[in-house]
């Protein structure tokens, strides 16, 4: 039972970290390596508005919604926009992201070391247990599971269901056949990569309640996102939460039964099998 | 045409390099660091080590400078750089501190692998090594072959005998019982503690009921902590780093995993980790540990808040600053800059710091804290018994709350 | 006059090489010995990526699994062989692992290979870690071989050296063209019956042999190494970066690169210490939205500028 909610709660937190990275890139065809350095961001945020401003992570994490969206949209528009244009989408711009927002990564890091120096911090908020059928249960640990289902559910259902979402599928598939039927995709992109933006901010804010953070930790959540990301299938929201299940339950499963040692490399063995035997990921279509 | 401009644009940047060093005036010494601002080490630069390097030149600047021969003063100026807690670009670092910067003194990194990355470099220019934070079990045989080393915090080994010979005895006066469980990160401080706590419950009889290492960047407890709940162990051990030593105290709380003998590993004795917790700490062991009561401790510690904004640890901190007292009153005794009598001062003479009266026979610093425990909101030191000011240890520990 | 600017820089460019790495061993020592042993390590690496990775357009970013496993090779053997096997044992190692994981990769392409080649190294360090603490009980190795740095630099410099020759060669000959084919379109290449998974596989693995053995050179400079030390991504992102500056498709190129970001990183790090990152991100930035296909071709692109306005002067 407790290794249940363990396994849930990790692979909450792993699905959680990837689906904004996937989304971004399903639909812009941008990988985006600066996503880890917002996550931090986020999370630094609401250290300081909880311990400097006495704002409740709850509050912070609704503020940072509409902050994560525009800085999301800004990225895109701004920085990835011109090299869509200068490559015209072609191989090209594979490369160019991953350098410009790798270089972006260590600009933003330079920022917050200076701002916040080398050492980690962390708060305590929501860090009471929670019984579950008699299991103690962490209760931040909970909000990771119940926001991971949730926004799951959200995106999903806003994929499938809205117009919006048909858009966006439809600029997934084809960018130049969606054109045709009027919709524009670097609109569409932009769109996408401010509600990514949204849904770094929700991950650093919720991982900022339970984890101690400093900013030599981006490159970590940043692979493990990658990790989850192309093993679900890039682009693929419910392969996510698939593949950030398989990578918690991985984890928890070994660290009880054969050797905690093991822990990280489960996660890049199973990453290598998955894709061996499946070159595009669990959901992912043939590239 | 265009090569001879490239060649002039590349003997122009080189030259550009030695631009910023220049010759000390007479009046100034120069004291060079090369420290992990970035990477993985960053988190302990910034707690354990910068404050101490920072205060200690604030101070001796503030004080009229380093007292020389026939009652010269001189002040001291610092070059710093980052070493991104990378090997090659730590010993690229301190070359060029050394044959560009023409520093006097160079201060040490942080973590046994930088440290021992740089030896070599500082031995071949007679630099005197301070140490500080290289917890190597070779300690004794590197004094051998690096005449210049000094080794200050002591060997995994040695933390791990105080430990248990801690726990022996208050297992003899009938307080504890016979299981343990060990769990230690897969890095060299854990590694080098959990073998010599092995070797020792081995020979004193004790039952190891759970011995696994894990990996650094864990990201969740639960499981390990589960299994060991399971086997109701007396005492738990948990050789760690600072962010686990957080997660796997936040997570025996919740799980109401409550041992006779809390043990983790570096960060017990972080501000980071009383500011987290508060009063719950009360009764977790750990290494290092401070004498409270000591009038110079209580200083050091009051100064470096004073200085550096922020508290600091209570394990590696205070040595660093032991380090640095050495060397200050030992190039004080020799009146100036000549390395190889600074290093031979060091060696045999006397030194006034806050861990009063120490030598450094076989160039290692022989007394410190080994194990500490959280009192009334203070990490004090509990063992070795024999040291000045030792605190009796609260066993069992008082529940979590 | 674009050729004659162009010409220069391809002529010059092993005189400029020669003159900025190849400083003989013992003129040197100190700070500027340090500086040329990291040119000539980056140089040997970034010139064998751009060998895989230029005519092939696949990046790879196992640049630091190899170099690793050289380095644990020289940590492991060092010690109880002579140094040419031990030499000769890395280069091994670093094409029997680029070997098997080129035949795992074959069927991905683009972002996936990037991925799965960084996971790689993550996953190599991963398992070195677990061996090392539950095999040999410590997880860091005493390297304790007497080796100077003038030699370090010398044996990097003869790699190099063999390496810049056998890519020269590999240029002209055969396979050099089914690579460039390869590179420019899968499907031809196929078709007029080029075997690609095996060039490709024998490719990478050949780069992979120069990584390692410079791994395995570098290793003695330490005295003590561990997993976090000879499996840090960030070799993998510098060596990339370093080959794509100076331009993948020439074969002095990547030289080009290393030789100038190693300069300025270095002068960086003199003068700004404490805004070092942000100043590497900046760089990044500036190569891609300033030169995307590296500097020798931005220069000539300037020298094509620089011409026309001769020509309108005169």
């Amino acid at each position: 039972m407790e290794l249940m909610f363990a396994g849930l709660a990790l692979g909450g937190l792993y699905a959680l970290l990837a689906m904004g990275l996937t989304l971004q890139y399903g639909v812009a065809r941008i990988l985006n390596l600066a996503y880890g350095i917002f996550v931090i961001a986020a999370a630094f945020g609401a250290y300081v508005a909880k311990v400097q401003l006495g704002i409740s992570p709850i509050v912070a994490l609704l503020f940072s919604l509409p902050l994560g969206f525009g800085l999301g949209w800004a990225l895109y528009s701004l920085l990835l926009l011109p090299l869509v244009r200068r490559t015209r989408a072609g191989p090209q711009l594979d490369i160019d992201s991953l350098l410009a927002t790798f270089g972006l990564m260590f600009v933003i890091e330079g920022a917050l070391l200076w701002i916040f120096g080398g050492n980690f911090y962390s708060y305590s908020y929501l860090s009471h247990p929670v019984y579950i059928a008699g299991t103690p249960v962490e209760a931040n640990r909970l909000v990771v599971i119940l926001v991971a289902l949730a926004l799951t559910l959200l995106l999903h259902v806003g994929m499938n269901r809205t117009r919006l979402g048909l858009a966006v599928r439809a600029v997934e598939v084809d960018p130049a056949t969606a054109v045709l039927a009027g919709i524009d995709a670097r609109t569409i992109s932009a769109l996408v990569f401010g509600v990514g933006g949204a849904v770094v901010a929700v991950s650093g804010v919720i991982i900022s309640m339970f984890l101690p953070f400093s900013v030599s930790m981006a490159t970590e959540f940043l692979m493990k996102a990658l990790l989850v990301v192309v093993m679900g299938g890039l682009g693929s929201i419910s392969g996510c939460l698939l593949a950030g299940m398989t990578l918690g339950f991985g984890e928890t499963i070994v660290a009880r039964f054969i050797d905690p040692g093991l822990t990280l490399a489960v996660n890049f063995g199973l990453f290598i099998v998955v894709l061996s035997v499946r070159p595009a990921g669990i959901f992912g279509r043939t590239v | 045409m265009k090569r001879t401009a490239l060649l002039l644009a590349i003997s122009f940047a080189i030259a550009g390099f030695s631009g910023s060093s220049g010759q000390g005036a007479e009046n100034k010494i120069r004291v060079g660091w090369a420290i992990s601002k970035t990477g993985s080490n960053s988190i302990a630069v910034a707690t354990s080590l910068l404050p101490n390097y920072r205060m200690w030149v604030n101070d001796i600047n503030a004080a009229g400078g380093l007292s020389l021969k026939n009652g010269r003063r001189a002040l001291v100026e610092v070059v710093e750089y980052d070493d991104r807690s990378n090997s090659e670009e730590a010993v690229r670092a301190i070359e060029r501190l050394i044959t560009q910067d023409k520093v006097d003194i160079v201060l040490p990194p942080l973590g046994t692998a930088l440290n021992l990355a740089v030896a070599p470099t500082l031995a071949k220019y007679g630099y005197p090594f301070l140490g500080v934070t290289a917890t190597t079990d070779l300690a004794p045989e590197l004094v051998k072959r690096w005449p210049n080393a000094f080794f200050f915090i002591g060997t995994g080994s040695q933390y791990g005998e105080g430990l248990l010979t801690l726990l022996e005895q208050e297992r003899k006066s009938g307080e504890l019982g016979n299981k343990v469980a060990m769990i230690y990160a897969a890095d060299a401080f854990g590694v080098d503690l959990s073998m010599a706590a092995r070797k020792l419950m081995a020979r004193y009889g004790f039952d190891l009921v759970y011995d696994k290492s894990y990996p650094v960047g864990i990201r969740d407890m639960v499981p390990i902590l589960s299994e060991i709940k399971d086997r109701a162990p007396d005492i738990f051990l948990c050789f760690s780093y600072p962010p686990d030593t957080l997660l796997v105290t936040d997570q025996a709380i919740i799980a109401g995993f409550n041992p006779k003998v809390f043990y983790t590993g570096v960060g017990t004795q972080y501000p980071a980790y009383r500011q987290r917790f508060g009063h719950n700490i009360d009764g977790v062991m750990g290494p290092g540990g401070i004498d409270a009561d000591n009038s110079e401790i209580q200083r050091y510690f009051r100064r470096i808040n004073e200085t550096s904004g922020g508290d600091t640890d209570r394990f590696a901190a205070p040595v660093v600053y032991v380090g640095l007292q050495v060397l200050q009153q030992a190039i004080e005794h020799v009146g100036s800059i000549d390395r190889s009598a600074i290093i031979q001062d060091m060696k045999t003479a006397h030194f006034a710091t806050i861990f009063g009266d120490v030598t450094l026979g076989d160039q290692q610093l022989a007394k410190r804290w080994l194990v500490g425990q959280w009192q009334d909101g203070e990490f004090k030191g509990i063992a070795p018994a024999d040291v000045n000011g030792a605190n009796k240890p609260v066993i069992p520990k008082p529940a979590w709350k | 006059m674009r050729s004659v600017f162009v010409g220069a820089i391809r002529r010059g460019a092993p005189a400029v090489i020669i003159a900025a790495v190849a400083v003989p061993p013992i003129l040197i020592d100190g700070y500027a010995l340090s500086v040329a042993i990291n040119v000539a390590q980056y140089g040997v690496m970034a010139t064998a990526w751009a060998m895989f990775s230029g005519p092939t357009r696949y990046v790879s970013l196992a640049t630091v699994a190899f170099y690793g496993v050289g380095v644990y090779t020289a940590a492991l053997l060092g010690g109880s062989m002579p140094w040419a096997i031990v030499l000769l044992a890395a280069a091994l190692s670093g094409a029997t692992l680029a070997i098997l994981a080129g035949m795992l990769t074959l069927r991905l392409s683009g972002v996936y290979f990037v991925i799965f080649t960084f996971s790689l190294s993550e996953l190599l360090r991963q398992i070195v870690t677990w061996y090392e603490v539950n095999v040999h009980r410590s997880v860091g190795r005493y390297v304790f071989l007497d080796v100077a740095p003038a030699h370090i630099y010398s044996q990097l410099l003869g790699l190099l050296a063999l390496l810049l020759a056998l890519a020269w060669l590999l240029r002209r000959s055969r396979m050099g063209l089914a690579l460039r084919i390869i590179g420019a379109d899968l499907v031809v290449a196929n078709h007029i019956g080029i075997d690609t998974a095996k060039v490709r596989v024998l490719l990478f693995a050949f780069s992979a042999i120069f990584m390692s053995t410079a791994g395995a050179i570098i290793a003695p400079r330490w005295t003590y190494v561990d997993p976090a030390i000879a499996f840090s991504q960030t070799i993998s992102f510098e060596v990339l970066i370093m080959a794509l500056f100076g331009g993948v498709q020439l074969l002095f190129g990547p030289l080009i690169g290393v030789a100038s970001l190693c300069l300025v990183f270095e002068y960086l790090s003199i003068q700004f210490p404490d805004q070092l990152i942000a100043f590497l991100g900046l760089i990044y930035l500036l190569i891609v939205y300033v030169m995307p296909s590296g500097i020798v071709p931005a220069c000539s692109a300037v020298g094509q500028v620089l011409a026309l306005r001769e020509k309108a002067v005169a």
